[in-house]
């Protein structure tokens, strides 16, 4: 039954891989969508307030300004709501409110969200009132999320033209990312969430009187609002503690499901825009081919770790390991939802990965290592991919001697000087931050459930999260400490804004370079060869960067046990 | 997309970036404004109207009343430990099931916590040894694993087949009722995987408790309120 619900995973969202990418590449070219009677109208309205020009483009670096300016605009509003949440109304009551919203809380939450990590170190239900939850958070991910589609629209763009000094125009794409992609599917989900039973409420929470006689308070709010739009975006922050393991929050195998394909369907239907829009649809389908490799492997492990129920000796237990997990989702619907979220920067666990083994947790570690090349985050996925093929092409070239080169651009020193960069980048960020919080007290303090180790496991996993603008945890470690909430925002800003940068400067090369004819002697970029290097490029690279911290992480601990 | 016109790209950059900053100050501050109004209120509004008349219950937060209390929700699970219920979970959420402080034990297989237990919690090891007591159970009979394990929410409201039959001879004797019966009943709050294939087959404990209590009052009479 589970390998049912894996491949029919795999099945759809390749299915809806066309449609949904042919549909995007639409609104990246801005020709005319079914949407267009409704949201035309709002989108001419939208350009004549920001006083935008929708006609006139920009070049790499003005984009990146833009994308920038957004994210710190995002940053302010939300600190700004975040500071002041207690003075605005509704509930829930102060009394049920008991974190503190601390300075470095509040910047640490208010990157997160705009960064589109959505890392929590606080839990939903203990510290944010509603209106905060709703205004503060639900437009954030909206937001967040359209910034990184729209920067992966310019990044496709770069690569697609020929000797030109513009990749188009942040402020249009950010606002046809919202009005023609997130907003119309956010009400639908929205709605379908709330038939499956996700509450949309305001009301004080409920003081129940259970059948045995006992008080038990339950927490609502105006869930709906946010649990749709929170997996669309990649983002993945939830309105409760327990995120999509609550049963508010994702209550049915239905819910949870319809969860993962608006996670994964957009970043791989990327893939087919991408390949449109550069006029190589097989190069697009063989990076989707090795993207379904990767995570097919990472499902295997994770399903061969977690099946197993936890050994006791003397006592005869039967099923899997259903510690920290839901008997609705079970096991399979457990570890689906894991290898989703790890591969997509979308912290939307549903069970917990402190209570996986090692296996499992180094399953779920690696894709954020990585760099979330599988799918990724939505827009910001495609860079990591591309990159990864770059770095492949560069190498291949160099096994054969011929002049690298893909999609008919050139990859002189100056371009992979830019790659190289963009590789380098996450390791130099999480490697360096996760051996400070272990040199130090500040960040060993954070180790309240785990020491070895696991508890080594568990600040790599803080800081890969967080590089990889994805926000899940490892949860045994307590990361609201001004040590974890300011070293979290670095590589959440590394992650969201460094990235960025590197890959539309990349673009900006790309879009000016003359775009050669594919001839017969063009390095192939859609053959399975050319799968298979990317394919063994990524792991390579994964493993040069990041097996000596695995080793003393997940590999060690599956030694001791 | 061929008529495209290069705007910015000032060629003095360190002149020319703070007044394209300032240019682009316009957009970006209005765009977080106007994008927040339409996807932080009137995106919530919309859902807020189409929504709640659609499905009042659930966006109320499925809750079951009983002559006026609130006896509960449906999706949320419930402590239990008398005899004549079917006991839930073990939760890590609070002090058990606290709606208020969704979560779970954060520890593993090869936590020796989990497993041998610490004091003031509860290893997998004490809480199968009380399972097997308070069910009758053989040492050979395995224990299906969700009823010695904490849930990731700490309010999970289901156990499997496996763990309500388990209970079923516990249930029918402290309620008088037949095996065959308290069985009937589990079978019809037992639901199969959504469109054949998602989740596991599950029973919803409280909703299956309730059900027992219409059936029959416990027979030892101060269950209930």
């Amino acid at each position: 039954m589970r390998w049912v619900e894996y491949a029919t995973f795999l099945a759809v969202v390749l299915a809806l891989a066309r449609p949904a990418g042919l549909y995007l590449a639409r609104v990246c070219l801005r020709e005319r969508t079914v949407l267009d009677p409704v949201m035309g109208p709002l989108e001419r309205g939208f350009y004549r307030l920001l006083g935008v020009q929708s006609e006139q483009e920009m070049g790499a670096g003005l984009y990146t300004l833009c994308f920038l300016l957004f994210g710190a605009g995002c940053m302010l509003a939300l600190s700004g709501l975040l500071l002041f949440q207690r003075s605005l109304p509704g509930g829930p009551a102060d009394a049920w409110l008991t974190t503190p919203m601390t300075p470095d809380l509040a910047a640490n939450t208010a990157v997160s969200f705009a960064t589109g990590t959505t890392w929590q170190a606080y839990a939903g239900e203990s510290t944010l009132r509603y209106l905060l939850q709703v205004i503060g958070l639900v437009a954030q991910n909206f937001m967040a999320g359209a910034a990184g589609l729209a920067a992966g629209f310019a990044f496709i763009r770069g690569i697609s033209r020929d000797r030109c000094t513009t990749i188009g125009n942040f402020w249009v794409d950010l606002i046809r990312s919202v009005l023609f992609v997130l907003l119309p599917l956010a009400l639908i989900g929205g709605l379908f969430l709330m038939w499956q039973g996700v509450p949309l409420n305001l009301a004080r929470y409920t003081q129940a009187h259970t059948l045995e006689g006992h008080a038990q308070t339950i927490a609502q709010g105006p869930v709906a609002a946010l649990e749709f739009i929170k997996n669309l975006g990649t983002n993945g922050g939830g309105f409760f503690n327990a995120n999509g393991a609550h049963p508010y929050a994702n209550p049915t195998p239905l819910t949870n499901f319809a969860g993962l394909l608006a996670i994964a369907v957009l970043p791989a239907s990327l893939m087919v825009t991408f390949g449109h829009i550069v006029g190589r649809p097989a190069a697009g389908w063989t990076l989707l081919a090795v993207m379904v490799a990767l995570f097919s492997i990472g499902l295997a492990v994770c399903d061969r770790a977690e099946s197993p129920a936890p050994m006791i000796t003397g006592q005869r237990l039967a099923g899997g390991n259903l510690e920290g997990k839901e008997v609705r989702f079970g096991v399979g619907g457990s570890v689906l939802t894991a290898m989703v979220t790890s591969n997509t920067a979308t912290g939307s666990y549903n069970s917990m990965y402190d209570s996986y083994r090692s296996l499992g947790v180094l399953a779920t570690l690696v894709p954020m290592l990585m760099g979330e090349v599988v799918f990724g985050g939505l827009g910001t996925g495609v860079f990591n991919i591309v990159a990864a093929a770059l770095v492949g092409v560069f190498i291949g070239g160099l096994m054969i001697g011929r002049t690298p080169e893909y999609l008919g651009k050139k990859i002189t020193a100056a371009e992979i000087r830019w790659v190289a960069l963009y590789t380098l980048l996450t390791p130099k960020v999480i490697l360096p931050l996760t051996a400070i919080a272990v040199a130090t007290s500040a960040g060993r303090a954070g180790l309240v459930t785990h020491s070895g180790p696991r508890g080594f496991t568990e600040i790599l996993f803080a800081f890969a999260s967080s590089m990889a603008n994805n926000g899940q945890s490892m949860a045994g470690l307590d990361a609201n400490s001004a040590f974890y909430n300011i070293a979290t925002i670095l590589a959440m800003m590394a992650g969201r804004f460094g990235l960025t940068a590197l890959s539309l400067a990349l673009a900006g090369r790309f879009a000016a370079q003359t775009r050669r004819p594919i001839t017969a002697g063009s390095f192939p970029c859609d053959t399975p060869t050319f799968g298979l290097i990317v394919f063994a490029t990524i792991l390579l690279v994964g493993a040069v960067c990041f097996l000596p911290a695995l080793t003393l992480g997940p590999i060690l601990e599956f030694f001791q046990h | 997309m061929s008529k495209v016109s290069n705007s910015g790209e000032s060629a003095k950059p360190a002149a020319g970036l703070a007044s394209v900053v300032i240019g682009q100050l316009r957009p970006a501050i209005l765009s977080v404004l106007a994008l927040s109004l339409l996807t932080g209120i009137a995106f919530p509004l919309t859902l807020w109207v189409v929504g709640r008349p659609l499905f009042p219950r659930q966006a109320g937060g499925s809750l079951i009343v009983s002559g006026g209390t609130v006896i509960g929700s449906e999706l949320i699970g419930q402590q239990f430990t008398h005899p004549e219920y079917f006991h839930s979970r073990p939760s890590a959420a609070g002090a058990g099931y606290d709606g208020t402080a969704s979560g779970g034990t954060n520890l593993g297989p090869n936590d020796r916590k989990l497993t041998e237990g610490a004091p003031g919690f509860l290893g997998i090891r004490q809480l199968a040894e009380e399972y097997r007591r308070d069910n009758g159970l053989a040492p050979e009979v395995p224990i299906p694993v969700d009823a010695v394990t904490r849930s990731a929410s700490g309010l999970d409201p289901h156990i499997s087949p496996q763990n309500a039959a388990l209970q079923v001879p516990r249930v029918a004797r402290a309620r008088g009722l037949s095996q065959a019966a308290v069985r009937h009943l589990v079978e019809s709050y037992t639901s199969a995987p959504q469109l054949g294939f998602l989740g596991s087959r599950r029973v919803s404990v409280l909703e299956l408790n309730m059900a027992l209590d219409r059936a029959s009052r416990p027979s030892r009479g101060q269950a209930g309120h």
